[in-house]
C-alpha cells in the first residue's frame, strides 16, 4: 500500500539509511537527477515550441494601421443613391485586398437616426453581415442584395430580410479639402450605434456585443 | 475435360543458365539466378539481423481475423490509400505551386492544368481524390458505427478516428482557398466568418486563421502551411496510431456472426 511508505518512511535520506545522506537532505540524489533532466528537457522543447506559437498567434494581436483613401469628390456623390468606390483594405495583394464601398451624401431626410449625424458622407460597406458574400445595390429595389444566402437590406443598411445578424458595416468618412476620403470600418447595430469592427455573423445587439468581443486587430479608431 | 498436356518452359538465356556441374560434383556452382536469390536473402537477413523487424511485420500483417469478415473490412484500407494518394500527388503539386496572393498563386495553378506534362491529371488526382477521401472516412465510420466495432475496447480507437475525420476536414477546407480563384476566395470568406460565430473565441479563432484582421498577406502562405506541413503530420501520426490499435485489438466479427455453441461451455446446464 501506499500509505506504507508516507507512514513509516522518514522524509530524511539519513533516517531511511541510503549510503551517503547527509544530515537534513529530503531529496535523493537520484530523485534530483531524474528531476534536472526532466526540467532540461522541459525547458529545451520550450525554448522551441513556445517561440513557434507566439510567432503563429502574434498577428492575433497586432493592431492595423488606420488609412485613409480619397475615393472623389463632392460631385461624385448624391444624397439620394449610392455611388459604388473601390477601396484598398489590404495593400499588395492584388485584386484580394480590395473591396467595394456604397458612398452617398448624408441626408438629413433619411439619416435621423440619433447615432448618425456626424458626418458629411454615409459609407456602407458591401461584405454581408451574415457570412461576409459582397452585397450589391439594386437601385430598382432600393435594396443591398446578397448573393450568397438572400440577405437583404434597405437604404440605411439595416436588416430587411434573410439571415443578416445586424446592419451593413460602414466606414468612417471626412472631406479633405476637395477630396472625400474614406478611413477604417466600424460595426453598427440595428439602431446604428457605433461599435468596433467585428466580423460577419457576429450580432452586437443585447448580449452579443459581449459574445463576440472587440479584438486587437479591429479597433476603433 | 482432359488435362492438357503442360507446354515446357522457354529456355533460359545462356548468361542467366548455371554452368553445368563439374565431373564428380553432385551440384554445379551457382548460376545467376539462384545467386541473385541469395543475394536478395542475404540483405533481408542483414537488416533483420540488426532489427528484428520480421516479427513486428509478421504481427502486423498476418492476423487472424474472425469468421463473416467481408469487404466492408475494407473501407479503412481504402480509406489509407485515399490519402496516400493525395499525399504523393499533393507533394509533386507542391513542386510548382506558389503560395502568392498577388496573382502567382493562380498563375501557378493555370500554368500546371495547362501546360505542365500530366499536370491536369495530377492536380485532378488530387482535387477528386480529396472528395474520394472524405466519403470514404465517412462510409469507414459508417461501418465502424453499424457493426458496434466501437465499443469496448476500442474506444480509444474510435476517438482518434473522430479526430482523423475531424483533421480530414480542415484538409479540404486549407486546400479549398489555395487555387485561389473566385470561388476559392469567397468560400474561404465564408468559411473564416462561419468559424467566427462560435461565441467568445470565434472572433479571436477568425483572426488566427487569417493572421489579421481581414484577409491578409499571409491569409493564403498560412493556409499553405497548415494544409501541407501542419495537418499532414498530424494525420500521419494518428494514422500510426490508429493502425497499432487495430492490429493490437484486432478486428470483430459482423454483429449477425453468432458464436459456435461449445459442448463444454455449455457444462453449466446439465
Amino acid at each position: 500500500m501506499s500509505d506504507k511508505h508516507s507512514k513509516h518512511k522518514s522524509k530524511y535520506t539519513a533516517d531511511r539509511m541510503i549510503p551517503g545522506a547527509f544530515e537534513g537532505e529530503t531529496v535523493t540524489r537520484r530523485r534530483f537527477m531524474t528531476g534536472t533532466a526532466h526540467t532540461a528537457g522541459a525547458l529545451a522543447a520550450g525554448a522551441f515550441t513556445l517561440p513557434a506559437l507566439g510567432f503563429a498567434l502574434g498577428p492575433v494581436f497586432k493592431s492595423t494601421p488606420h488609412t485613409w483613401e480619397t475615393v472623389g469628390t463632392a460631385s461624385d456623390f448624391t444624397e439620394d443613391n449610392y455611388t459604388p468606390v473601390i477601396v484598398t483594405l489590404t495593400a499588395g495583394i492584388g485584386e484580394a485586398g480590395k473591396t467595394t464601398v456604397y458612398v452617398r451624401k448624408f441626408n438629413p431626410k433619411i439619416d435621423t437616426d440619433p447615432y448618425d449625424r456626424s458626418s458629411r458622407y454615409i459609407a456602407i460597406s458591401s461584405r454581408c453581415a451574415h457570412l461576409g458574400c459582397p452585397v450589391r445595390w439594386v437601385d430598382a429595389a432600393e435594396r443591398f442584395i446578397c448573393p450568397c444566402h438572400g440577405g437583404v437590406y434597405d437604404l440605411l443598411g439595416k436588416r430587411v430580410g434573410g439571415p443578416p445578424v445586424r446592419p451593413l458595416d460602414r466606414f468612417y468618412t471626412r472631406v479633405s479639402g476637395e477630396a472625400v476620403q474614406i478611413g477604417p470600418r466600424f460595426s453598427v447595430n440595428s439602431e446604428l450605434r457605433r461599435f468596433s469592427p467585428r466580423d460577419p455573423g457576429e450580432p452586437i445587439d443585447g448580449i452579443g456585443q459581449y459574445l463576440y468581443p472587440s479584438r486587437p486587430t479591429a479597433q476603433k479608431p | 475435360m482432359p488435362k492438357l498436356p503442360k507446354l515446357p518452359a522457354p529456355p533460359l538465356p545462356s548468361a542467366l543458365q548455371a554452368p553445368p556441374p563439374r565431373p564428380g560434383e553432385q551440384n554445379g556452382a551457382a548460376g545467376p539466378i539462384e545467386q541473385a536469390k541469395e543475394a536478395g536473402t542475404t540483405v533481408v537477413d542483414w537488416v533483420d539481423e540488426r532489427t528484428s523487424l520480421s516479427g513486428t511485420g509478421r504481427w502486423l500483417l498476418f492476423r487472424k481475423v474472425p469468421k463473416g469478415t467481408n469487404w466492408f473490412y475494407t473501407l479503412g484500407s481504402a480509406t489509407l490509400f485515399a490519402f496516400l494518394s493525395q499525399a504523393v500527388t499533393g507533394v509533386f503539386l507542391a513542386m510548382y505551386y506558389r503560395p502568392d496572393p498577388a496573382g502567382g498563386a493562380y498563375e501557378s495553378i493555370r500554368h500546371v492544368t495547362n501546360e505542365v506534362f500530366l499536370g491536369q491529371f495530377v492536380r485532378g488526382m488530387h482535387k477528386w481524390g480529396s472528395s474520394v477521401m472524405v466519403i470514404l472516412v465517412f462510409l469507414h465510420m459508417g461501418r465502424v458505427f453499424f457493426f458496434g466495432a466501437y465499443k469496448y475496447p476500442r474506444e480509444l480507437n474510435w476517438v482518434i478516428g473522430v479526430v482523423l475525420l475531424i483533421l480530414t476536414m480542415v484538409m479540404s477546407f486549407t486546400g479549398y482557398l489555395l487555387p485561389f480563384d473566385q470561388r476559392a476566395y469567397w468560400a474561404t470568406i465564408v468559411g473564416v466568418n462561419i468559424n467566427g460565430t462560435g461565441p467568445l473565441i470565434g472572433p479571436y479563432l477568425s483572426d488566427f486563421l487569417r493572421g489579421g484582421g481581414e484577409f491578409g498577406a499571409t491569409t493564403l502562405s498560412r493556409f499553405y502551411a497548415i494544409h501541407m506541413l501542419l495537418v499532414p503530420g498530424l494525420i500521419v501520426a494518428l494514422i500510426g496510431a490508429h493502425l497499432y490499435l487495430v492490429t493490437k485489438l484486432g478486428t470483430t466479427a459482423p454483429p449477425w456472426q453468432k458464436a459456435k455453441e461449445r459442448a463444454e461451455l455449455l457444462e453449466e446446464e446439465v
